[in-house]
């Protein structure tokens, strides 16, 4: 270890000032970071109190997220052997199926290790792909403009695979990570500058520009011809009859995008990021309680004619990407609320908003993408709100 | 009936947002957000002038240009609707300029707030926009009322919340070249991705 710092060192003075290559300072200094710790460190007492900074906030929520990429490369797997077991007619090999034959782990539904090595070729390519194409936006950011690549970006890049289905081809992967690195946040500087979540205006980008592939019923199952509809689709549909228990919703072993099947790995998330204080537990609650009120609120109204109507508040937590938007992408510190009294307001909207679109909207099945994106848009003027208001109550009280 | 209308101020301030779904009115949205409060200037300046010229433009419309409209005064072949746009700006103008003497002699307070705003807002298409649909779609003079109130309010709504989003992008770092209308470009943009969310409910 000692001689591949000492060989870091060396190379680093390339990027040093004056080096020849200095204008890849950034790209080092991100690299050196990521490797060890910051190549700069303070000698003598220090001023900093907190050992919470935001390299190790966003190190928490990528821990908080290994429960929800387990989960998402089992549960695609387990679809795409379920499928294959069901299927009479086997469809042409892909290089998926060829590497597990090599590797001799079957394609038994059953078998989680199977399970997981299927899953695992067909999430981890399109994490390399979110890794590659957004990496190089923000190193390509960072050298230009001088700023330092943030583990922000970690968290994006992990965020953004587990919302995709699982057939997303690799360009619109690349499309839609692009997009959401460069004009949802590097336009507006950087990490913490943005006013949107990067990976939700990626994932909202792709799904306006390309709905053919990133919804309907062909996409949620990575084996190519077979289609099954999500169950918020299913319930949605007068005829089909919804062909998953709650148990399974909960675990996660239903077709959707690849990280959000699973409620119990999100409910680990959440224990995890209001643990240590990382995710705010008044936007979780909040969300929960506007979604419950709102789905009560429909079944007794009822409808003769909608059956999403029907829905009980258990159902509208376990399907779809509720407990994932919830915990992961709702409470990120940047584009929600900040003001404690702000984050209720904002979480009960995107709570009332996100059964809003399931039940009366039928343009879209799902609806925590556009919820969340919609709270975000509202939280600045929310935030405003709150602020004059607690400057007016001083005002009475002491001026 | 009441049902009817609520359905449709709904909808027209959310689903047919005047600024994030037509994207009419652009100027003074971009022009006038940069700060919360005078966005809540402009935006209630919209909601009143908005309003206050639909239906009286559509009373002209029906009882004047309208083809077979002037029947009342003896000239059943009459159409006079090719007259439409001219008419409906000089409404607005006259509006806006009788509004703007009414505010300044009973609510000065009210006046000041609303200050260069009122003559602005004049030549604003989201205005003249609001007159031009309810001709096309052929409201009634109570739908035209709410159609009015809606429109202004979500018109409102949007650039309040605009503003929001510009006040704290003061801390953001945007790059040299997409200071000031660039960002803002964008961030309407954006915006207008998550006003989506409404497109597509049928009420």
């Amino acid at each position: 270890m000692k001689a591949f710092r000492n060989f870091l060192d060396r190379q680093g003075r390339h990027f040093e000032r004056g080096g020849k290559l200095h204008g890849l300072y950034y790209l080092w200094e991100a690299l050196d970071g990521f490797l060890y710790t910051q190549a700069k460190q303070t000698r003598g007492s220090v001023h900093v109190r907190d050992a919470m900074d935001l390299k190790r906030m966003m190190i928490t929520v990528v821990w908080a997220l290994v429960p929800a990429v387990i989960m998402a490369m089992i549960n695609t797997g387990y679809q795409a052997n379920l499928a294959l077991s069901q299927l009479a007619e086997i469809p042409a090999v892909n290089w998926q199926r060829a590497v597990i034959s090599r590797l001799g782990v079957g394609f038994d539904p059953a078998n989680v290790f199977a399970d997981l090595i299927h899953g695992a070729l067909y999430f981890l390519p399109v994490y390399i792909v979110t890794l590659a194409a957004g990496g190089f936006w923000e190193v390509l950011f960072a050298c230009v403009r001088k700023h330092e690549v943030n583990e922000g970006f970690l968290v994006t890049s992990l965020l953004f695979p587990l919302v995709l289905p699982p057939g997303t081809p690799y360009w619109q992967v690349a499309l839609g990570i692009s997009f959401g690195i460069v004009l949802g946040k590097e336009v507006f500087g950087g990490v913490g500058m943005n006013i949107l979540n990067p990976a939700l205006t990626g994932r909202a980008f792709l799904f306006f520009a390309y709905p053919a592939q990133i919804s309907g019923d062909r996409v949620w199952v990575a084996v190519d011809g077979v289609s099954r509809a999500t169950p918020l689709a299913e319930l949605a549909d007068q005829a089909a009859r919804l062909s998953v228990s709650w148990q399974d919703a909960f675990f996660g072993l239903i077709p959707g995008s690849m990280g959000e099947t699973s409620t119990l790995a999100c409910l680990f998330g959440a224990f995890v990021l209001i643990w240590t204080g990382v995710g705010s537990w008044r936007i979780m609650l909040s969300v929960l309680a506007g979604m419950t009120a709102t789905a009560l609120f429909f079944n007794l109204v009822g409808s003769a004619s909608n059956p999403l109507f029907a829905v009980t508040p258990a159902w509208h937590l376990v399907l779809g990407g509720f407990a994932f938007g919830t915990v992961f992408m709702a409470t990120d510190p940047v584009s929600a609320a900040f003001t404690e009294p702000g984050k209720i307001l904002y979480g009960l909207l995107i709570g009332v908003l996100v059964v809003l679109i399931r039940v009366v909207n039928p343009a879209f099945p799902e609806g925590m993408m556009l919820a969340i994106l919609f709270g975000n848009v509202f939280s600045p003027i929310i935030d405003k709100i709150f602020i004059q208001r607690n400057i007016q109550q001083r005002l009475k009280r002491i001026g | 009936m009441f049902e009817y209308y609520l359905s449709l101020f709904v909808k027209s301030v959310f689903m047919e947002n005047m600024a994030l779904a037509f994207f009419l009115g652009m100027c003074t949205f971009l022009a006038v957000s940069r700060k919360v409060e005078t966005a809540i200037g402009l935006g209630v300046a919209v909601l009143v002038v908005q309003t206050i010229t639909v239906p009286v433009n559509n009373l002209i419309y029906t009882h004047v240009l309208k083809e077979g409209a002037l029947a009342w005064a003896g000239l059943p072949d009459v159409d006079l609707t090719f007259l439409g746009l001219i008419t409906y700006i000089g409404v607005i103008a006259a509006m806006v300029q009788i509004l703007e003497m009414v505010l300044d002699r009973y609510i000065p307070a009210l006046y000041n707030a609303l200050g260069i705003f009122l003559p602005l807002i004049t030549v604003n298409c989201a205005i003249l926009g609001g007159s031009l649909f309810m001709v096309e779609r052929n409201y009634d003079f109570g739908e035209s009322i709410v159609f009015g109130l809606g429109s202004g309010a979500g018109f409102a709504l949007a650039v309040i919340a605009l503003a929001g989003i510009r006040e704290k992008m003061k801390y953001s770092d945007v790059p040299k070249g997409l200071r000031g209308l660039g960002i803002t470009f964008i961030t309407v943009g954006l915006m207008a991705i998550a006003f989506m969310l409404f497109s597509g409910i049928q009420l």
